[in-house]
Parts: C-alpha cells; structure tokens; sequence
C-alpha cells in the first residue's frame, strides 16, 4: 500500500530534526516540506491549529504533532528497528529521560550559553548539575538505547549537536570536555552515525545563525 | 502479587498523584500509599525521585517511575492483561497523548493562573484562558469518545484520568471566583463527562472533597502571603 507520509519542518529545528532522523530510522520514504515560521502556511496552521509549530508529520492525510509523541507514533506504526525498549520499565525510564531533556536540561543549557557575566556562575552549576544526571544514565552504554539509538538518543540530539555547535560558536564551554568526557564520547558515537550525520542542518550555517545571535546580544548592551 | 510490591508516594491534595491511583484501580491492583507530608520530602522520596524530588512516584519491585502520565503509561504496560488505558489504534494514541500533554503544558498552568493573577484584568485574561482550554477539550471530546461516555471510549482512559484529577481544584477555582468555568455554554460535553468522572468507582474513593480542597487552597495562599519566617 502507497503510504502518503510528509514533513512539516525548518531547517534548523532540532524538533524537525528528530522526526526526520526516527523515519530515517525505519526506513520510512517522506516528503519534506520547509516552513517559514514569520509566514506560516496555511496546511501548518490547519494541521497544528493548537500550537502552529513544527514539526507536523502527515500520515496519510492525518496529522500528528509534538515531537516526541511523532516519534512514539512512528514506532507504534512502523515496527522494524524499535526506538523504545520492550521492557516496560526501561520505556518508563525512556520517556521520563526524554522528557528530562526538553523539559528541564535544555532550558538550563541555553540559560548558561546566553547568560550574562553575573549570571554565569549560577546558570552554569545548574546546567552541569544536569548534565551529571543525564551523563549517569548512559552506564557504560554505547547509546542511551543501548546498542543502537534510542528515543532519549533522538531526543538529545539537541545536546549533541545543538548545544555543542552554539558554544562554539557564542564562546562558552557548556559541555566542557574533561568534564563530561562520557557524554562526549557519545557525542561523538551518535554524531559519527550516518543516519544521523546525513539528517542534521548544515553545521557552518547553524554556527553562523548563533554567531548572529551572539554579536546581536552584545551589541544590545 | 502482594500490596507492598506496588507502592504510590503521594499527597492527598494533589490531582498528579490521582493520576496513578485511579490507573491503578481501573487495574484492579493493590497498592500500598505512602502520604507524604504537605512542606517536607521524606528520604524515600528524595531516593526515588532523585532528579524533580516529586510526588507522584510510583515504586514497583523496588523500581521507580516518576512522572504521572508516564507512571499511568507504565500501568498500562504492565499490567497488559487489564483494562487498556490507552486506545489501540496508534492515531488515536497519539491523540490522547497529545491532549494529555496541552491539559499539562497549557490548560493547567493557565487554571493555576487565575489564583495567582494581578489585578481584575489579570483574573479575566486567565479565566478566559481556562475557558478557551476547555472549549477546546470539549472538542477533543466530541472526536476521541465516537459518542461514547468517555474520553477512552465505553470506559475510562489514559486522556480522562489526565483531564479528571483536576476536576477538584477546578471546583474550588469556581468557588473562590465565584464563577461557573465548566458551563453548558463552553464545554456543554464535558459537563455530563465530569459527573460520570467524578463518580466512576475506580476514582469516588480518590476525589477530594471540595470543602477540604478549599481549606488546603487557603492555607497554601495564607502560607505564600506571610512574610519569610
């Protein structure tokens, strides 16, 4: 049967970028479409009347929304190369770790890399109090999956890539490399998959979006 | 499978901590609730629930989960050969984990909000708020329960148990404004949904009762109000 699956996205949305790396995963065929946020369309406005972000994945004329719940529909849907684990206890912990990186890790990471001098301090001990939470959870683990990427894998791409590319460029170190030398390794495992590497923006013009945003913030002051 | 397997830390106030309780029921598990001091943490649950120090948190064989709506998923995987909290089909999943997570994210922060506004303007953008949530959920409604008397269909889900444990809190809303939010005009479905809720088996027991809610709500405001001692 001819499945009719679309996605909604921008370029540079870590979000976007999930759903896009979870069909990738599957082996599932998709037709991607960029939206421009200053000008939504009308088909994203009509799919995610609630919310009107991206990403939306469109299946078979259905509409779903939110991230995280796109790439548990996608497993439910498409069941080759699971992303959740069988055991209902480790999806328990799957979902409670994602959800820990949107909700409470990535707030913390970009209130560290955009905080001011007097701020820092503060935000980074934070941040890193976060980081060691999240670093514990790989034990020794290849990927947060195991031996292959998983949900929270998926999920924390926004750590791996995003958070990483923007230190860079703002001139912070967030991620500090002997410190977090375990997640670093599994930075680098995940970012050196090439379902992964072929997904993610361009890496000069994310940096270069984030070098803007820097020089802006300073020159405001 | 002895009570003490399944344990629920939790405080008696908290719709959160409904939220596996009812699963639980609907389950027909035993479970052994631990009350948790309203002000303090016991060390239990600063074990548990390392990374929010939380309530609820739900400990089975000695292994916990936190988060209520992925405790609630949790039951319903565990506990497979009971009554399915969540529908089969993996849209109307992805529907009801969706609503669940905008009564979260957005429909209850804004009913927290009402008690918490500055000034008169500020209580009607808020109350609006709440009233626009609720139209929308009443929609919700209509299209997941098929003309069913629940959000899960014939009986009570995963999407009803995230909506209903506020029921209580919304009452006592209404009272402190003086104002009817769940109101045949707005959310006309939801009305009749809330009565069948609130008395359903699996969560009578559970519900608190509006009066009590109302002394906790005003000894948590006294409590915010009063200088730092």
């Amino acid at each position: 049967m001819a499945e009719e699956v679309k996605v909604f996205g921008v370029w540079g949305s870590p979000f976007s970028c999930r759903v896009k790396i979870a069909l990738k995963i599957k082996g599932i065929e998709y037709e991607y479409i960029e939206e421009d946020l200053q000008n939504k369309s009308s088909l994203l406005l009509k799919y995610n009347p609630v919310h009107k972000k991206i990403p939306v994945l469109l299946h078979n004329g259905k509409p779903i929304v939110e991230s995280l719940l796109i790439i548990e529909y996608i497993d439910e849907t498409w069941k080759d190369n699971p992303l959740l684990p069988q055991d209902p206890h480790e999806r328990a912990q799957a979902r409670f770790w994602a959800k820990f990186v949107d909700e409470k890790c990535l707030p913390s990471l970009w209130k560290a890399c955009w905080a001011e001098e007097v701020e820092r301090e503060t935000a980074m001990g934070e941040a890193w109090k976060n980081l060691e939470l999240f670093e514990r959870e790989l034990e020794g683990k290849r990927f947060f999956g195991g031996e292959a990427i998983g949900l929270v894998d998926i999920a924390a791409i926004r750590i791996a890539f995003w958070i990483n590319v923007a230190q860079e460029a703002i001139g912070v170190e967030i991620l500090n490399k002997e410190k977090f030398f375990i997640l670093w390794n599994w930075i680098d495992e995940l970012l050196g998959c090439s379902i992964i590497k072929e997904n993610l923006p361009p890496r000069e013009k994310l940096s270069a979006y984030y070098r803007t945003r820097a020089a802006a913030a300073k020159g405001s002051k | 499978m002895a009570k003490s397997d399944v344990k629920v830390l939790g405080a008696w106030p908290s719709p959160f901590v409904m939220r596996p309780r009812i699963a639980l029921n609907l389950k027909s598990v035993e479970y052994e609730f631990l009350e948790e001091t309203v002000g303090s943490k016991s060390q239990l649950l600063l074990q548990s629930n390392p990374v929010y120090k939380k309530i609820p948190v739900l400990i089975h064989h000695g292994k916990p989960v936190c988060e209520s709506l992925v405790i609630v998923q949790y039951i319903d995987e565990a506990w497979a050969s009971g009554t399915p909290l969540l529908p089969s089909d993996p849209y109307d999943r992805a529907m009801a984990r969706f609503w669940a997570a905008y009564i979260d994210d957005k429909w209850f922060p804004s009913l927290s909000a009402i008690a918490k506004a500055q000034g008169e303007e500020g209580k009607e953008a808020a109350i609006a708020q709440v009233a626009e949530g609720l139209a929308l959920l009443d929609d919700a409604f209509a299209k997941c329960s098929k003309g069913k008397p629940f959000f899960g269909g014939d009986k009570i889900g995963y999407l009803d148990i995230a909506l209903g444990c506020f029921l209580g809190w919304l009452k006592v809303t209404e009272k402190m404004t003086n104002l009817k939010l769940l109101d045949e005009m707005i959310a006309p479905n939801l009305v009749g949904w809330s009565e069948r809720f609130c008395s359903h088996s699996a969560v009578k027991g559970l519900m608190p009762e509006t009066h009590k809610l109302m002394e906790f709500a005003k000894m948590l405001q006294a409590k915010f109000k009063a200088p730092p001692s």
